[in-house]
Formats: C-alpha cells, sequence, structure tokens
C-alpha cells in the first residue's frame, strides 16, 4: 500500500502538473505533492512498518512471469526517505527560479521521482529494468530542454552511456531468467538461482557495467562531469543526490544476492578500479577552476568509496555505505544550492573570479562552510560515521590487499579535504572583487533549505543508530550470504 | 476465409467505384467502410463464424495464428487508412485504384499468413509484391518514383525467380507442396536438391523482408515511392512477409535447421549490421526510416532464427508494435514539407500534441520500456536466449539497438530542443485523435501485451 503509493503519488500528480498552465500555481503544486509524498515514506517508516503495508504485488505478465511486485526492505526504506526529502528540498531552494514551459518541467521532474521509486521499491527483475529505464527519460528531456549551452550533446552522451548499460544489464537479467527454476522473474526466484563459478562471471560484469555506469565508477564515468556541469541545478541536484544511488541499490538488491559467487571473486579487481577512479577523480578535482566541475569530481571520488565499501563485503562496510548514501545525498544538494546560486548572483562559476563572499553574504558562507566540512568528513557531520565504518570494514575485509586498499583510498581523502578547503578558501575568503562586491546573502528559501540540509547533517552525525537499525537486516543478510560463499570456496 | 474473399470482393467493387463515384470523399468512406467490415468479418471468425466454406484440400489453413496476423495486419490498415487516406489523393489521379491494390494486397497478404502449400505462399507473395510495383511507380510524373518502380519491379522478379526455382527444386526431391509433407525425414539427411532449394526459398523471402545482403532495393525503392506508400509497405507488407517467413521455416523447414541456423544467423547480424549503421549517416527522415526498417526486420530474423513459442509471440507483437509505430512517424512525415532532419527543427512549439505523439513512435521503434517496441524486442532477445548458446548474438543485438537509439533521436532532438521554425502544418481533428489513439495503443500494448498474445490461444 505504502509502496504503490510512493510511486503513483509523483507519477499521477506529475501527470496533473502537465495541465496547470500557471507557473505559480504548478510550482507550490510540485512542493505540495512532493512534501505529500514525504509525508507517506515517513508514515512508512514510522507506523505503518508493517509487511502487510510495505509490500504489493498484483499480476502483470502471467506468460512471461513477471509481476508487479514492489518489496520494500531497509535499504530501500532509507533511499525512498533520501528521495523524498530531496524532492521538497530541490522544489524550495529553486522556489524564486522562472523556467520557460514550467509546467512541463515540474510534471518531468515528478516523473522522474516515480521511475526512482521505482527503482528501489521493484521486487521483479523486468519490473526493476522498466524503471531503471523510465527513471532515465525524463532526465533526458530535463537536461536536454532547460540545460546549459551545450545540453544537447553532453545530455546525449548521457543518455546513451546509460542506454547501453541498461542493455547490457537487460541481457544479463535474461540470462538469470533462463536459469530460474521457476522461469520467473520474482525476486524471490532469483536469490535461488545456482549458478557455478564458471557461468557467473558474465552476468556478472554485464550487470556491474550498468550499475558502474550509473554511480558512476572510472573508466564508465566520462559523461558525469558534462552532465552535472550543463544540466539545470535542479536536475543536477536530483541526478548526483538521488540518481546514482540506483547504481549502488542495485548492486544491494540484485547483483550482490543473486550472483554471490562472482561478487566475491571479482571484489578486489573492482575495488582497485574504484580506488584509480576515486584518486583520479580527486587529482582533477584539485585542478579545477569551474565549481560545478570540481563538486562533480568530488562525487565521483566519494561514490567510488561507496563501492569500495560495499565490495567490502562485510557489515562494518556496507553499512557504512547505507549512512553514506543518505549522507551523500543530503550533501551533495547542499553544496549544488550554494554552487547555484553563486552562479545565479554572480554570473559566474569560476573560483578565480570569486572571493570575499563572507564579508557580503555570511548566513551562506556559513551554510556553505557547515556542508563543506560534512563533505570532507569531519567529526559530528553526518559523513563521518559513514566514511569511518567504510574505512573499519575495508581494514576488516578478507582481500590480503587491504592495507593498500585503506592507504589509497585515505589518500583520496585527504585529497578530498584539500580541493574542498581549498573552494572555501578561494570562494569565501580573500578580498572582494567588481563581481563580489555587490553580492547580497541568501534569501529565505535557500536559508530553509540549506537550514533544512545542516540539521540532517548534524542530526545523523550525532545519533546514526536510526538508520543503522533500518539497514542492519538487509546488510546482515547480506554478508550471511557471502560467508556461506567464502566457507564454500575455503574448503 | 472470410477475410480473404471478402477482400478481392472489396478490391473489385473499389475498382468500379472508381469509374462510377466522381467524389473522392465517397471513395474514400467507401474504402474505410470496407476496410473495417473486412475487420468485424475478420474477427468473427475468430469467434467461430465463418461465411464461406470452401474446400482447399489442405492448401490454405486458418489457424490461430494466420487469424491474429491478418486482424492485426487489418487493423494497422485501417488506422493507416484513417490517418493517411486524404493523401493519397495527393499522388495522382487514380485515387480508386491505389484503394483497390490495397485491398488486393491484404488478400495476398492474408494468403501469406495462411498457407499450407508452397503454391499458395507463392501466389500470396505475388499478389503483394505486383501491386506494390505499381503502387511505387504511382506518382507518374515524378522520376524518382518511376526509377524506384524499376528498380522494385526489375529486382523483384529476379527473386521471385529464385523463389520459383526453389519451389521447383523442393518439388523435385519430395514430390509435394504441402509443407508438413516436406518436413518429413526417412532416411536421415536431407538430400542436396532439398538444401539447395531451401536456400533459395531463404534468400528469395529475405529480399522479400529487405533482409542483408538482399535489401539494396530498399532505401531507394522506400524513399522513391510515394511517401503514403512507403507508409504502407515498410509496415504491413513486411510484417505479412515476416509471418509467411516464420511459417515457411517452422513447418517446412523445421527439421532442417542444422542446415539453415547459421545462413539466418549471419543474416540477422549483417542485417542489424549494416541497418543501423547507415542509417545514422542519413540525412533525410524518410531516408533514415528506410534503413531503419532494415534495422527492424533484423531484429525480427531473430524470430526466424530462435523459432520457438516466443518467437511467434514475439513477431506477432513486433509486428503491432513496428507497424503502428511506423505508421505513425509516416503519417506526420507525409504532411511535411521538407524531409530532412533540420525540417524538424522547432516543431514541437507549433505542434506540441504531434510532436508528443511522434517522440512516443521513435520511443517505440528505439526499444524504450513502457511502449510497445521495447516488449517486443524483449521478446526477441527472450526468444533468441532461449534457442541456446548464441549469447553473442544477442549482445550484438542489443550494441546495435543502443546505436539506433542515435538516430531515432536526432528527430527529438530536432523537434524540441533544436531552435528553428518548421513551418506550421494543417491538419484535422480527426488526424490528431487518430494519431493519440495510436500512440496510447502503443502504450497500451507495452505494459500489457496479453491483450494482443492471449488471443493466440483462445
Amino acid at each position: 500500500m505504502i509502496s504503490l503509493l510512493l510511486i503513483l503519488l509523483p507519477l499521477l500528480t506529475g501527470l496533473a502538473a502537465f495541465f496547470i498552465k500557471d507557473e505559480k500555481l504548478v510550482r507550490t503544486w510540485a512542493l505540495l505533492t512532493s512534501l505529500a509524498t514525504l509525508v507517506v515514506s515517513i508514515l512508512g517508516l514510522c507506523c505503518m512498518n508493517d509487511t502487510k503495508y510495505l509490500e504489493y504485488e498484483c499480476e502483470w505478465l502471467p506468460s512471461l512471469g513477471a509481476s508487479f511486485s514492489l518489496k520494500m526492505d531497509g535499504a530501500a526504506q532509507l533511499l525512498c526517505l533520501l528521495n523524498t526529502i530531496a524532492y521538497p528540498l530541490v522544489f524550495i531552494a529553486g522556489w524564486d527560479k522562472t523556467y520557460k514551459n514550467a509546467k512541463n518541467f515540474f510534471a518531468l521532474m515528478l516523473f522522474a521521482q516515480a521511475g526512482i521509486m521505482g527503482v528501489f521499491l521493484a521486487a521483479d527483475a523486468l519490473l526493476f529494468y522498466f524503471f531503471w529505464e523510465l527513471a532515465l527519460i525524463p532526465m533526458y528531456f530535463l537536461c536536454s530542454q532547460w540545460g546549459g549551452e551545450k545540453r544537447i550533446a553532453v545530455t546525449f552522451k548521457f543518455f546513451i552511456y546509460t542506454f547501453v548499460g541498461s542493455l547490457l544489464m537487460l541481457i544479463s537479467i535474461l540470462y538469470l531468467y533462463g536459469q530460474t527454476p521457476d522461469h520467473s522473474f520474482s525476486i524471490e526466484s532469483f536469490y535461488n538461482i545456482n549458478l557455478t563459478s564458471k557461468q557467473q562471471s558474465l552476468p556478472f560484469w554485464l550487470m556491474f557495467v550498468a550499475f558502474a555506469v550509473k554511480m558512476p565508477i572510472f573508466p564508465l564515468h566520462t559523461w558525469q562531469p558534462d552532465t552535472y556541469e550543463q544540466a539545470p541545478t535542479s536536475t543536477t541536484m536530483i541526478l548526483s543526490g538521488v540518481m546514482v544511488k540506483m547504481g549502488l541499490f542495485g548492486l544491494i538488491r540484485w547483483l550482490f544476492p543473486v550472483i554471490t559467487g562472482a561478487s566475491f571473486m571479482w571484489g578486489d579487481v573492482v575495488t582497485l578500479i574504484a580506488i584509480i577512479g576515486m584518486i583520479y577523480a580527486s587529482l582533477i578535482a584539485l585542478r579545477q577552476d569551474d565549481l560545478k566541475r570540481l563538486v562533480a569530481y568530488s562525487s565521483i571520488a566519494h561514490i567510488g568509496l561507496l563501492c569500495v565499501g560495499m565490495f567490502t563485503q562485510n557489515a562494518s562496510g556496507m553499512q557504512g555505505v547505507m549512512i553514506q548514501m543518505f549522507s551523500h545525498g543530503i550533501n551533495i544538494i547542499g553544496l549544488w544550492i550554494v554552487v547555484d546560486w553563486i552562479e545565479r548572483k554572480t554570473g559566474t562559476r569560476k573560483m578565480s573570479e570569486l572571493g570575499g563572499l563572507a564579508q557580503k553574504a555570511p548566513a551562506l558562507t556559513m551554510f556553505f562552510v557547515i556542508i563543506a566540512l560534512a563533505n570532507i568528513a569531519l567529526p559530528l557531520t553526518n559523513a563521518f560515521v559513514g566514511e569511518f565504518l567504510i574505512f573499519n570494514g575495508l581494514l576488516g575485509s578478507f582481500t590480503q590487499y587491504y592495507v593498500w586498499y585503506t592507504v589509497l583510498a585515505g589518500i583520496s581523502i585527504i585529497l578530498g579535504a584539500a580541493y574542498t578547503l581549498r573552494m572555501i578558501r578561494k570562494v569565501a575568503y580573500g578580498e572582494t572583487n567588481e563581481i563580489t562586491a555587490s553580492v547580497k546573502d541568501i534569501s529565505l528559501n535557500g536559508r530553509l533549505a540549506l537550514g533544512i540540509i545542516v540539521v540532517l547533517i548534524l542530526a545523523a552525525g550525532i545519533y546514526p543508530q536510526p538508520i543503522l537499525d533500518l539497514t542492519s537486516g538487509v546488510t546482515d543478510s547480506l554478508v550471511d550470504k557471502f560467508d556461506i560463499i567464502r566457507k564454500a570456496l575455503l574448503k | 476465409m472470410n477475410a480473404l474473399i471478402l477482400s478481392a470482393i472489396l478490391g473489385v467493387i473499389l475498382m468500379f467505384s472508381g469509374i462510377l463515384l466522381k467524389q473522392k470523399a465517397a471513395i474514400r468512406n467507401i474504402a474505410i467502410a470496407g476496410m473495417v467490415l473486412l475487420l468485424v468479418v475478420n474477427i468473427m471468425e475468430m469467434c467461430g463464424t465463418v461465411f464461406f466454406n470452401v474446400n482447399t484440400h489442405g492448401m490454405i489453413v486458418f489457424d490461430r495464428f494466420a487469424l491474429l496476423f491478418t486482424t492485426i495486419a487489418f487493423a494497422s490498415t485501417l488506422l493507416y487508412l484513417l490517418l493517411s487516406a486524404r493523401d493519397m489523393e495527393k499522388v495522382g489521379v487514380n485515387y480508386a485504384e491505389y484503394f483497390t491494390l490495397i485491398f488486393f494486397i491484404l488478400c495476398g497478404i492474408t494468403l501469406t499468413a495462411s498457407f499450407k502449400s508452397l503454391l499458395i505462399l507463392f501466389l500470396g507473395i505475388e499478389i503483394i509484391s505486383i501491386p506494390l510495383y505499381i503502387l511505387t511507380g504511382s506518382d507518374k510524373k515524378n522520376l524518382k518514383s518511376n526509377e524506384a518502380s524499376l528498380k522494385y519491379f526489375l529486382l523483384g522478379a529476379f527473386s521471385t525467380g529464385l523463389m520459383l526455382m526453389g519451389i521447383a527444386l523442393i518439388y523435385g526431391a519430395k514430390g509435394t507442396f504441402d509443407t508438413a509433407s516436406i518436413n518429413v525425414f526417412t532416411e536421415g539427411k536431407p538430400s542436396l536438391l532439398l538444401v539447395t532449394g531451401m536456400l533459395l526459398l531463404l534468400f528469395s523471402m529475405s529480399f522479400k523482408v529487405s533482409a542483408a545482403p538482399f535489401h539494396f532495393w530498399t532505401p531507394d525503392v522506400y524513399d522513391g515511392a510515394p511517401t503514403v506508400f512507403t507508409s504502407f509497405m515498410a509496415t504491413i507488407v513486411k510484417a505479412a512477409v515476416f509471418i509467411g517467413f516464420i511459417r515457411l521455416f517452422d513447418e517446412a523447414f523445421g527439421l532442417m535447421q542444422p542446415q539453415w541456423k547459421l545462413f539466418v544467423a549471419i543474416i540477422v547480424v549483417a542485417t542489424l549490421f549494416i541497418g543501423n549503421i547507415t542509417a545514422v549517416f542519413q540525412q533525410s527522415v524518410k531516408r533514415m526510416l528506410a534503413y531503419s526498417s532494415i534495422a527492424q526486420a533484423g531484429f525480427m530474423m531473430m524470430a526466424v532464427y530462435a523459432m520457438n513459442t516466443d518467437a511467434k509471440e514475439g513477431l506477432l507483437l513486433y509486428a503491432v508494435a513496428y507497424s503502428f509505430a511506423t505508421i505513425g512517424i509516416f503519417a506526420v512525415l507525409i504532411k511535411m514539407k521538407d524531409y530532412t532532419f533540420d525540417g524538424f527543427n522547432g516543431f514541437a512549439k507549433h505542434q506540441p500534441l504531434l510532436a508528443a505523439t511522434t517522440t512516443i513512435f521513435l520511443l517505440s521503434l528505439a526499444g524504450i520500456p513502457l511502449t510497445a517496441g521495447f516488449l517486443s524486442k524483449f521478446y526477441m532477445l527472450k526468444a533468441a536466449l532461449a534457442a541456446g548458446n548464441n549469447l553473442w548474438l544477442v549482445i550484438f543485438a542489443v550494441v546495435m539497438a543502443a546505436v539506433s537509439v542515435y538516430y531515432y533521436f536526432r528527430v527529438i532532438q530536432a523537434m524540441y530542443f533544436k531552435e528553428g521554425d518548421a513551418p506550421p502544418i494543417e491538419v484535422s481533428r480527426s488526424f490528431k485523435w487518430t494519431l493519440v489513439v495510436l500512440a496510447v495503443l502503443v502504450i497500451v500494448f507495452g505494459i500489457y501485451p496479453d491483450l494482443i498474445l492471449s488471443h493466440l490461444y483462445f
């Protein structure tokens, strides 16, 4: 019931938004409905957290063995919460912006929310694929229509990347479907597949590529900085805050439990690639002058760490990823709000042209600094808890190279501190110049959005236990699966 | 049987209506009413009401598969006529004859879908082809149309010759035209005569569905023919020949799979490759659609390759998805003055509804979920994987599907994101509504294909 509502609400309200001509009205409509969805997801978290509310199933394509079934475990609940929190924040932060064809913009945004929600909830492989693509289509139109100068080519690159990835995933799904005992796409049948270790590698990589493009993991990341730069900032917030989590969530629900053996065997390779990507992205971020691109590369580095955390395949590492998925979503939306505001007020994103904002916009700078510190995982912020757990997991992981991995990942964290602090110094401090001299402080809606984000950052940083409790069921069952495989291999 | 006889009668009626009636609207209304009648009568046969009982000595059998396909073909033709019948007026003066030929083609389609004897297959293919030669050249004053017609006729006649030769060889080997009797082996391996005949049939059928390397006529003919008729022959006719193709290789050559499997695999790969890659470089949307039809034929060939239940169901769904989407796009294209991609620049501003429906059709052709195009491709991939041991083929097909996104999305980009002034076009209210219905159907079948496929069994 709850799960169905979470998909239907944004879908139907998005459809309705197409017919609201007045821009102010449609903006209010989008904000109110996204708040309603947030209420539903909180309801599912607090009072109606019984399986009979969280699961939904009805017949869809019986001849193919696919059904419309939704399931909401702890990880899904967490990410749905992130999705529903992100949307009101984005709408509040963009309250004073005007869009050409506003009704289409908000309708597509809400469609994307429905699609992303479906990805987090689907308990049927075919349905999962459906939603996976459906989340992409509105994004394509959003970025191509309302983006920057080079939007068409850049968005197209993004689309092709993701589309190829997802088609490869489709093959993997079809292959696994052929191996299910009862020829069904349901998640239970997929969990019951028994593959020999030789059969596992190909479907593993086919599926992993789709997720790796989405996250993105080096070397499949090249669409990401361009797209984040060119997309309209509201869309970028959703893309980077929520949509990239689709890839990580895919690992949790569709890759690790289904192809456990290969996930274990290839863990070293993937970890290595992800760590290379982290350092590579951090080094590039260090040399960026454009704020948007800097945040984009920093996001690649952070997501790389999340991927590393997933592949530690132990409780600490994966719990860290769960917290960090939520934190990264919140933090990066905060960063985008700040960057977007700076760009709108000064007309530039270049750090070399900025400076001295702290004198002119103290409130903005305060928020900016807190969020940036959260981005480098200072204690008391949410990211600290997540990264601490991930590193703890990495040191306790079963690979023999864990020391090297920890050292290398640690270097990337240090680089992260370097480029983030450099960004703060260049943007907020120093002397004002003719561009920044006339800047006013952030408006009320921006303060509201950033204020909520800061509260969330501190709350999750000081008391993360609720999130750990929420997701422990998922990580424990994954750890059990990996234990069985590991023991079987050690024999 | 209802549809077969009625379509022939309707063809004759329309031929004379051209002499008796002077108003074009009247002729058009007769044709559309006839089309509705044909569809109803065919559906009645599906429900068990047969008006004509002719003993064909087992040469024609109307089973569920054949009847379901003819229903699909008639429904598509009805939608096609509703959308584009008006535009045929601009082609030339022989308005009634165009409808006549279309009804004769439908007669041939019925034969092709229901044959049990190679002779009937030959008849069906010929009854389809000859009116098509005429329709291709119907724009008599246009040099391109004439050239296309001549080219199509010469090459078509050649492939018909191949087909006859094949049938003759098979008759020589087996002493029968009956498909079921050909598919019986007493002596272990099929004889060389039979294999040669089978290969000749494979080649000539591949020609008719424009599969590579027998596709060379397609771009020129589709481009040269008047756009209204390109729409018809690229969709309904092509799907019908595919139905004949899969029937032939299932019923007559089902046991000879080791002999033809490799050839079909090569044809699939070549068709997918050439169709998709060449389409990328086109500047005209019409020519792009011609190559896209080759590319889509590559996917449909996968059904012939896989040859299992999924393949047959999938082919029916593919026929619907592909025909509906392509008919819709062509219906819009006919209204355009400039066929290049740039001609679509800024189209969405003046015609939001047409642009939105065209986008749905293009998404369907590209195989994006929620449209019928996705599920039909999905069926093809599933069927091919189930046929065993050919992951490479499936991966190749998927990569090619990704390439196809490039040229389909170019049209979307032009319509929505590029600045331009596509000249405003006049369309009637009924045209818009039919287009919306078509788009809704594409989405409905994309979510719930059992609406069609369940009729295959009950």
